[in-house]
């Protein structure tokens, strides 16, 4: 295989690891405040990825669709926070699971009934299709950069805020021990409220923008849910850069092993069967990669040790 | 008799006088269903005995029902072939005697779940959850991508496995079988709750730091019961597989661990027959709600919800009232 195409492969490998990270971010920090395992996350990219399909057929504009995902993922997050998940928090894991999992059917069903079974197109703007010379003579795709840019500012501005803002402080303190700081006089409903609402968010803004680039369907939202649970896992939960750094060696595992696997088995198996052993090694190798990291560190990366 | 147990009775009963009703009235298809239902169950009191009595919430058990299929599947493949199974070290051939499959699917979860459970048990809580899912998305993916056994595509078996003496094409004869595997796992996890093991598994679940106390590991607990529970769900995947006479990946879904597990909570977590009447119940409100709308799944998301978060103990919850003074 050669350099250029390796690079491209790392590239794409990097954009969905970014995609997932915006997932991932959610999902840590509604553990790690709330100790929440929520299944519905997928749902809130599902609904993300609609409204933006649905914001740009009627308006046409792709900035108008992003802005449409981000509130509508949001509402959705506080109208289940405040209906569903508020009662959650003081049950075991069993019945956040299965309660989510509840979510998921109605969500999805819902979905379908409102849009039809039929997946929906989402065209990505004039202004970032086509592709971008970089060095070195490679042509990659401007949409796709954008989202590795886009994913990057992101999670900037997210640890900023996590380490900077009184709001971050918050977040913090509320992982560390809920009771004191409510009784130090934070509303710590509304702080829930809020931290579910921005993990929403960032989940309908990462369906936006996947979306663009593949079909937008109901049933969209559980592969990437799974994938960013794995992301979380692998990262240690509650741990925003294990996030970060799940994310990355998650997509990066994923893409590369998917490109690099066949060509690795036919140096010494049949074309056919290094083909089929190398295709399944590779939709396997991120499973293996978190039972790994689990067998040896069973609290994740950057998971904190009890 | 206590109220549980009137209840055990009623829903045993109700299991075995609707098919025959149906059969008398020559309707096929319900008792199909209804064996639909009892396999499910198998499947169901298989996870209970991990999920109820040992407290392992396991997001994976569709690994094992799907080893079970998969185990079906192969062996029913090469017998209709008449290809080996392997050449060597030794030949193999196919199967298509239930007995033999049965034996096979229960040996080989058995031996997958306790090298998953000797892995996983290593975690607790959340991560537990997640490795669990994450060793069943990789028999997921590995089924998908294997084209020796059909793929994503699955595997179909012409005719059902033969049972000594009985004609398992016949739908109430298959169904018979089902439900007399279902008794009999049902005895021998009654039995198995009560047993000293079974009392041991509850107060790890309950208490670990007491139980380690009084010079019993936690961990061979845990992992005895996860290994029995794997065996169970993996003797129903075959039986699933047999009745469609069909396996695909979706057996090893996380939807299909997600649907067992609604067996046992919509039952009732812990109860010996809490799953039969989930996985009754729940095909029960498939057929019922499908037959109302084409959307039925929010409606099943809605009863769901409303079990975990108002009727927690699920269906023996509210009929039997709170469990046995030991639990």
């Amino acid at each position: 295989m050669s350099a250029v195409l390796l690079i491209e492969q790392a590239l794409n490998g990097l954009q969905f690891g970014v995609m997932l990270f915006l997932m991932a971010a959610g999902l840590t920090l509604i553990f790690g405040v709330m100790g929440l395992i929520n299944l519905a996350h997928g749902s809130l990219y599902m609904i993300g990825a609609f409204a933006a399909a649905w914001v740009a057929g009627l308006t046409g504009s792709f900035l108008l669709a992003l802005a449409a995902s981000l509130a509508a993922a949001a509402v959705a997050g506080v109208l289940i926070e405040l209906l569903v998940i508020r009662r959650l928090y003081d049950r075991d894991h069993l019945d956040q699971v299965l309660a989510t999992f509840a979510l998921i059917l109605i969500l999805s069903e819902g979905t379908r009934w409102a849009f039809g079974s039929f997946p929906l197109y989402l065209d990505t703007p004039d202004w970032l299709s086509g592709t971008l010379r970089l060095p070195f003579g490679i042509d990659y795709s401007r949409y796709r950069l954008a989202m590795i840019g886009a994913g990057l500012v992101i999670a900037a501005a997210l640890f900023a805020m996590i380490s900077k803002t009184r709001l971050g402080i918050r977040i913090r303190a509320g992982e560390n021990d809920r009771e004191m700081i409510a009784a130090l006089g934070v509303n710590i409903s509304a702080l829930y409220t809020l931290v579910f609402a921005l993990g929403a968010a960032l989940a309908g803004l990462a369906g936006a923008l996947i979306g663009a680039i593949q079909s937008v369907q109901v049933g969209m939202g559980e592969p990437v849910l799974i994938l960013a649970f794995v992301v979380i896992v692998i990262g240690g939960i509650g741990s925003i850069k294990g996030a970060f750094v799940g994310a990355l060696l998650v997509g990066l595992t994923d893409t590369l092993g998917r490109a690099l696997l066949p060509t690795f088995f036919a140096t010494f198996m049949e074309p056919a069967a290094a083909n089929s052993v190398g295709a399944s090694l590779a939709s396997m190798a991120i499973y293996i990669l978190m039972a790994g990291v689990l067998i040896f560190r069973p609290r994740g990366l950057f998971g904190a040790t009890a | 008799m206590t109220r549980e147990r009137l209840l055990n009775a009623t829903l045993m009963a109700i299991l075995l006088l609707f098919p025959l009703y149906a059969w008398a009235t020559d309707e096929p298809f319900l008792i199909t269903l209804t064996t639909r239902a009892v396999i499910l169950a198998i499947a169901g009191v298989g996870l209970n005995i991990a999920l109820g009595f040992g407290g392992l919430v396991s997001f994976g058990h569709a690994l094992f029902f799907g080893l079970g299929g998969y185990a079906m599947g192969i062996l029913a493949y090469h017998a209709q072939t008449y290809t080996t199974l392997t050449d060597w070290p030794l030949t193999l051939q196919g199967t298509k005697s239930m007995p033999v499959i049965w034996i096979i699917a229960t040996l080989t979860s058995a031996l997958a779940a306790l090298a998953v459970g000797a892995l996983s048990l290593r975690t607790t809580g959340v991560y537990f959850i997640m490795i669990t899912l994450a060793f069943s998305q990789m028999f997921y993916y590995f089924a998908i991508s294997w084209p020796t056994y059909g793929g994503e595509d699955g595997l179909s078996i012409y005719v059902r496995n033969g049972f000594p003496g009985l004609n398992t094409m016949d739908p109430i004869q298959f169904f018979a079988l089902c439900y007399g595997l279902l008794a009999l796992i049902l005895l021998f996890t009654a039995r198995l709750s009560r047993s000293n093991f079974g009392l041991m598994l509850g107060a790890a679940r309950q208490n670990e730091a007491r139980v380690a106390a009084i010079g019993q590991r936690p961990y061979r607990l845990y992992l005895i019961a996860f290994t029995l529970s794997g065996a169970i769900t993996g003797l129903a995947g075959a039986l699933f597989a047999d009745l469609n006479r069909f396996v695909s990946p979706v057996m090893f879904s996380w939807q299909t661990s997600g649907e067992i597990m609604v067996f046992v909570i919509l039952g009732g977590v812990g109860r010996v027959f809490g799953p039969v009447a989930g996985a009754a119940l729940f095909i029960l409100l498939e057929h019922s709600l499908g037959g109302l709308s084409e959307y039925w799944h929010i409606y099943l998301g809605a009863i769901l919800l409303g079990t975990v978060l108002f009727a927690r103990g699920g269906l023996f919850g509210l009929l039997a009232g709170r469990g046995q003074p030991h639990d």
